[in-house]
């Protein structure tokens, strides 16, 4: 067809030649640049594993414009003296986008000016699923890309019995077939070799447009300057979505295609019936299958056990409780030595240099930091869970088990595992969202996942429990503190659950939710792809949450350091004077001296204004502040309040317990009566009290609406349960 | 265009939900055409053989064999494979 109408090809070749830095400045203002090459191709084919051969630790995830997919780049040394950057887009069946993912392989690809437009694509196949792995390459051909085949998994297509000719194969596709096993690291090599070289634009054509739809296609393609006819036809199918058509391109396009009563749906399905019969008879001369065995293949046989309606869920069940093991429990250890090894470099500034500055950069800064730091063996932990878990193929089992109990509360199969993980912590548990494909679902998953209890919250538990609930066995077995923890976890999963379901009611969605999907068959981890994740995801949490978090902290910092005019001094002052009085020890009077100040300071001020409308729900001003202070991170509560009631720097939970206990109210009553203390900790199980938590929505949704509306959402009812609670058990 | 022979406005036909465990069947054609489109980007065309592979211990999802020489499995929603009709 017409990819033979005036294409000018960019050379991708060394890239000394007059050409390429021709076609380059003409892209990129300045000098040449890097070849730019994108790959493509199914998901399952091996994409992942080729991208991290070809570029290992030189990735960079960035982000697609106004998506929230990443962009992950990164560049391969392909010849001693050729590097290119290379571009990884998302798995996708067909050019005919169906998620907002997929958007940003046709954003890419249908405009030529644009900066990004790659030079060439890689296609990766499946070639023991050949067939349906063409479809793609055959549209990308019929662009007009220059492109390469890299054709994956030859030893799963060879235990299938499937032989290829690729010489064959390579004439009927008219682009260079390379073979390899990219798992392995087979066949890399010579990919890099011929990607080195110059590409030309593939010479066969799979489908031409049909002869009625050409008026339409060929103003299409005069109109926007178009290199050929399936661009253009293209353009028709998608002109809507594509984002750089201003809004005029748009209305010519929709005026043609009402004129000529083009049928999008109908002609697309044309095209891939057709393009899957040109395949059929191509694959007849390179392909042949030699399969005389009938025996079961392995992955059936593993399902039989992982997928069975008894053994499936305890599998299941297993699997989480390692997970959930490992997340809790063996991340604690580097956890410490993070939180120590922050205390350490603390202290030793703090015992060599004073004044503000130092104060700011101790416990504003590196307190923040250190809030960031120590999130990351959760992190790391749960990824490689999670990773593990993708790559072997069981995450599509685990999806299978549990879509039609998801599905009811308007989640998705998918969202077991952030809901699971959000009980460790809700931060990495919102990153792994992400492989929900459905947009909706997804948002609903990552807005209801920090309803579940962490980790975080767990101090905050142990220390009002630990008040009210007097430590007595239930039934003989249990513990009466027990079941009351179990008790706060149920109400959250509960509440988590109910409002996925009242979101589902409310939320509108143009997009389709499908759940077909390939079902991979079962296979070992790739250890370097697991790595590479986790160190993927460490990064992208350190620096985008990280950033609001260091922010926050610092903010915090100040309004908890300073507070109006000289009101410090004169807090510090006045309780020096009421310790000599007393005579305090010079311990008790600095504990005294800093919750004196802590009351006056802005955070101090905060609490005293906010306690009118915090009083309906049984709290003070202390608790008001302790309230702000956990923003920072939940567990900070036990920390702020041991300083309001002056407990002194060295408090652990049982002196702050035994501080509060004895917290009376104006009438000489214990202030913590179990209505106050029930009504806290209802406020803690619901409140969106946690910025990293709120850092990592805005990431994950590009965008400030998700998280405000959790921050609303959450703290709301955490206010109405409150107010429920204390006003019932008063 | 075979419009036609891709979304006919036959009802009552047998379906891929109405397979037995084991059994197969050749897609005849398929009636959503929203879904349509993606069944056919998976490959499910029309003459195609599928068999009933597995059922999600709750009866959906389920899963499908795709192709003559066991091709590839896919797994999709009861109500998605009730739009892919099966040939007599």
């Amino acid at each position: 067809m017409s990819s033979s109408a005036g294409i000018k090809t960019a050379p991708a070749g060394q890239a000394a030649s007059a050409a390429a830095l021709e076609t380059a400045a003409s892209r990129l203002p300045g000098q040449g640049r890097l070849t730019r090459i994108a790959l493509i191709g199914n998901p399952n084919s091996g994409k992942t594993s080729l991208f991290n051969q070809l570029t290992g630790l030189n990735q960079k995830v960035g982000n697609f414009p106004g998506v929230t997919v990443d962009r992950k780049t990164g560049v391969s040394q392909l010849t001693a003296q050729h590097r290119a950057e290379i571009i990884d887009l998302p798995g996708t069946y067909s050019l005919y986008p169906k998620s907002l993912d997929e958007k940003v392989i046709t954003d890419l690809l249908y405009d030529r000016g644009s900066a990004q437009y790659p030079d060439f694509v890689v296609v990766t196949a499946d070639a023991s699923n050949l067939r349906r792995n063409l479809l793609l390459f055959t549209q990308l051909a019929d662009l007009g890309l220059p492109a390469v085949l890299a054709l994956n998994m030859m030893d799963v297509a060879e235990q299938h019995g499937i032989s290829i000719d690729l010489e064959a194969l390579q004439y009927e596709l008219g682009v260079p077939v390379i073979p390899m096993n990219a798992r392995k690291g087979i066949g890399v090599t010579a990919l890099k070799i011929v990607i080195a070289q110059q590409l030309n634009a593939p010479t066969v054509s799979f489908y031409e447009p049909e002869p009625e739809l050409l008026p339409m296609i060929r103003q299409i393609r005069y109109y926007f300057n178009l290199h050929n006819d399936y661009l253009a036809l293209h353009y028709a199918h998608q002109f809507r979505q594509i984002s750089f058509l201003s809004a005029d391109d748009k209305a010519y396009i929709a005026e043609l295609v009402a004129k000529y009563e083009f049928e999008p749906m109908a002609r697309q399905a044309q095209e891939t019936i057709t393009r899957y019969n040109s395949i059929n008879e191509l694959l007849l001369n390179a392909v042949s299958v030699t399969r005389t065995e009938k025996a079961e293949p392995y992955s059936n046989r593993i399902d039989r056990v992982l997928t069975h309606r008894v053994w499936g869920y305890l599998i299941f069940m297993a699997v989480l409780f390692l997970l959930f093991q490992a997340v809790f429990a063996w991340a604690s250890y580097p956890m410490e030595l993070i939180d120590e090894g922050v205390a350490w470099i603390n202290s030793l500034i703090q015992t060599n240099f004073d004044g503000p500055l130092i104060s700011l950069l101790t416990e504003g800064v590196l307190a923040g930091l250190g809030g960031v730091l120590i999130f990351i063996p959760q992190i790391a932990l749960l990824f490689a869970f999670i990773a593990v878990l993708e790559e072997t193929g069981y995450m599509a089992r685990v999806t299978f088990m549990m879509d039609r109990i998801m599905r009811k509360f308007g989640l998705n199969g998918k969202s077991v595992v952030p809901l699971i993980s959000g009980m460790a912590c809700a931060v990495p548990a919102i990153m792994s969202a992400r492989t929900i494909e459905n947009r909706k679902d997804r948002l609903i998953t990552i807005f209801v996942t920090p309803l579940m209890s962490c980790s975080a919250r767990i101090p905050v538990y142990t220390v009002l429990i630990g008040l009210v609930v007097p430590d007595e066995p239930v039934l003989g077995v249990f513990n009466l503190r027990g079941v009351a923890l179990m008790g706060l976890y149920l109400l959250g999963f509960v509440s988590a659950v109910a409002s996925a379901w009242a979101m589902k009611l409310l939320m509108r969605t143009t997009e389709r939710s499908y759940f077909i999907m390939e079902f991979p068959v079962y296979r070992w981890p790739r250890w370097k792809n697991v790595g590479l994740t986790i160190i993927e995801k460490v990064k992208a949490f350190v620096f985008q949450a990280g950033k609001v978090i260091l922010a926050i902290s610092v903010i915090l910092w100040v309004l908890a350091s300073y507070g109006p005019g000289n009101a410090l001094e004169q807090a510090e002052s006045r309780a020096r004077t009421a310790a000599v009085a007393q005579a305090l020890t010079p311990e008790e009077t600095e504990s005294r001296v800093a919750s004196q100040k802590l009351e006056s300071s802005y955070a101090g001020r905060f609490g005293h204004l906010i306690e009118p409308a915090i009083r309906p729900l049984g709290f003070d001003w202390k608790i008001g502040i302790s309230l702000l202070t956990s923003f920072a991170a939940r567990e900070v509560f036990v920390g702020t309040m041991s300083t309001i009631y002056s407990v002194g720097q060295d408090a652990n939970e049982l002196t702050v317990q035994q501080k509060l206990a004895a917290e009376k109210d104006e009438n000489g009553q214990p202030f913590f009566t179990v209505a106050r203390s029930a009504s806290l900790l209802v406020f803690y199980v619901f409140a969106m009290q946690c910025m990293s938590t709120l850092a990592a929505t805005y990431r994950e949704t590009k965008g400030w609406q998700w998280p405000l509306l959790q921050l609303i959402y959450m703290t709301g009812l955490a206010y109405l349960a409150s107010l429920l609670v204390y006003q019932v058990l008063k | 265009m075979s419009t036609v022979t891709t979304f006919p406005q036959t009802a009552a036909r047998r379906s891929v939900k109405d397979l037995q465990l084991g059994e197969s069947g050749t897609i005849c054609c398929l009636q959503d055409p929203e879904m349509a489109l993606k069944l056919l980007e998976m490959g499910c065309i029309p003459g195609t053989r599928v068999r009933l592979n597995s059922r999600a211990p709750l009866g959906c999802p389920i899963t499908l064999v795709v192709g003559e020489a066991a091709d590839y499995t896919l797994s999709l929603r009861v109500s998605e494979a009730a739009t892919i009709l099966l040939k007599e």
